[in-house]
């Protein structure tokens, strides 16, 4: 337990890079953009923001990320640095409609 | 209706599979029954609660609140997971075949039911806050579908129940020689895959590095959304795409408990 806690104590200092970013927005469970181009290699800034008045699940077993994001709510999750590619995500709560793809290059 | 039941179903399962393997693993310690319940129903009033405060939560932390939130619930159960583990070792085969040492065991057990109730409170936190959100999203919901979606939820929410069933009986029947390595096994890597998790919300989170990201990718040999994939994830936290922080966290997190286990066990010659 001691490891684990010296290995979250070594980097503090993880986020003094300057982020890029990139939104996403949810209305009518679906995704705007629902093509997203990002940079490869480079850690990317996700803001998700909800304008539907029912919560929803970001997630992406590509991306290996999962979120919440509360009706009418706004999230942020850090993807990357990412190979170039693409990586799909959706809307866990609305998987038929919620779908989109980042795509890194 | 089948959609909501699915949901609901994997939502609730980890919880589920956790409360069936600790309340084997905890079969014969006193007042056994009422820690597990209050524990359970801990977990679903603090569930509501945060469910009701996820918005609040994610914008604390610079909006990491929610990765900060969910890896400390995950952190504090790793701790408990390997506390039980080595409590295990050391008080499990004793308190099994004798009857004599029962009174220090029953004693010194309490607190150990105490601890793990709070790892159930937590378990049922987590998962049960998302289940209650999602059910609420489709209670707010207009149509006609609502009551289908929602009695699919209940279904979902009574599989998954069932699921944790299967396991405590499943587990009940193993016999007593094996009884603890096969328990403190499954906590072992249970305790170790949480560790993975709360590596990822940390770097989802931009807290820690990645380190190497993906360390692997396995998502062709084995994908997430498999069967297998999904059954490994939640018992021994497969990933099929790992960062490398996360591989650390994990590995870690298993050899300390490990040898945890190792030096607290009783030094007695075992009967054969």
């Amino acid at each position: 337990m001691k490891a684990l806690v010296l290995a979250c104590l070594m980097f503090p200092l993880a986020s003094l890079a300057a982020d890029l970013e990139a939104t996403l927005t949810i209305k009518d469970h679906q995704f705007t953009p629902s093509e997203l181009k990002v940079p490869a290699g480079k850690k990317v800034k996700l803001l998700v923001s909800n304008l539907d008045s029912t919560p929803e699940e970001f997630e992406s077993h590509e991306l290996n990320r999962e979120k919440l994001v509360a009706g009418n709510g706004k999230v942020t999750i850090y993807v990357g640095p990412l190979a170039p590619g693409k990586y799909p995500f959706y809307g866990e709560f609305h998987d038929k409609t919620a779908r989109g793809v980042i795509v890194a290059e | 209706m089948f959609g909501s039941a699915i949901i609901v179903f994997r939502e609730s399962l980890e919880a589920a599979l956790l409360i069936g393997i600790i309340a084997a693993a905890t079969r014969g310690l006193t007042g056994r029954n009422l820690w597990l319940a209050i524990g359970i129903g801990a977990g679903l009033g603090g569930a509501l609660v945060v469910a009701g405060l996820t918005e609040t939560i994610a914008e604390m932390a610079e909006g990491a609140g929610q990765e900060l939130f969910n890896a400390a619930i995950l952190g504090i159960a790793v701790l408990m997971l390997g506390w039980h583990n080595i409590w295990m070792a050391t008080h499990g085969r004793e308190m099994a075949a004798q009857a004599k040492s029962m009174g220090h065991a029953v004693k010194s057990g309490q607190r150990e039911m105490s601890a793990l109730a709070i790892l159930i409170a937590l378990a049922v936190l987590r998962e049960g806050s998302e289940t209650a959100l999602f059910l609420y999203g489709l209670a707010a919901g207009d149509g006609s579908s609502r009551v289908s979606m929602l009695s699919g939820g209940l279904l979902g929410l009574a599989a998954g129940i069932g699921a944790g069933w299967v396991l405590y009986s499943g587990l009940a029947r193993i016999p007593l020689r094996h009884f603890f390595t096969v328990t403190s096994a499954l906590i072992l890597f249970l305790a170790a895959g949480m560790a993975g998790q709360m590596a990822r919300l940390l770097i989802q989170g931009d807290l820690i590095r990645p380190l190497a990201s993906p360390l692997w990718d396995s998502s062709s040999l084995l994908p997430m959304d498999s069967f297998l994939g999904n059954l490994l994830h939640i018992f021994a936290g497969y990933e099929a795409r790992p960062s490398g922080m996360q591989v650390l966290f994990y590995a870690l997190t298993f050899l300390v408990i490990l040898f945890g286990m190792r030096w607290s066990r009783p030094r007695i010659p075992q009967a054969t």
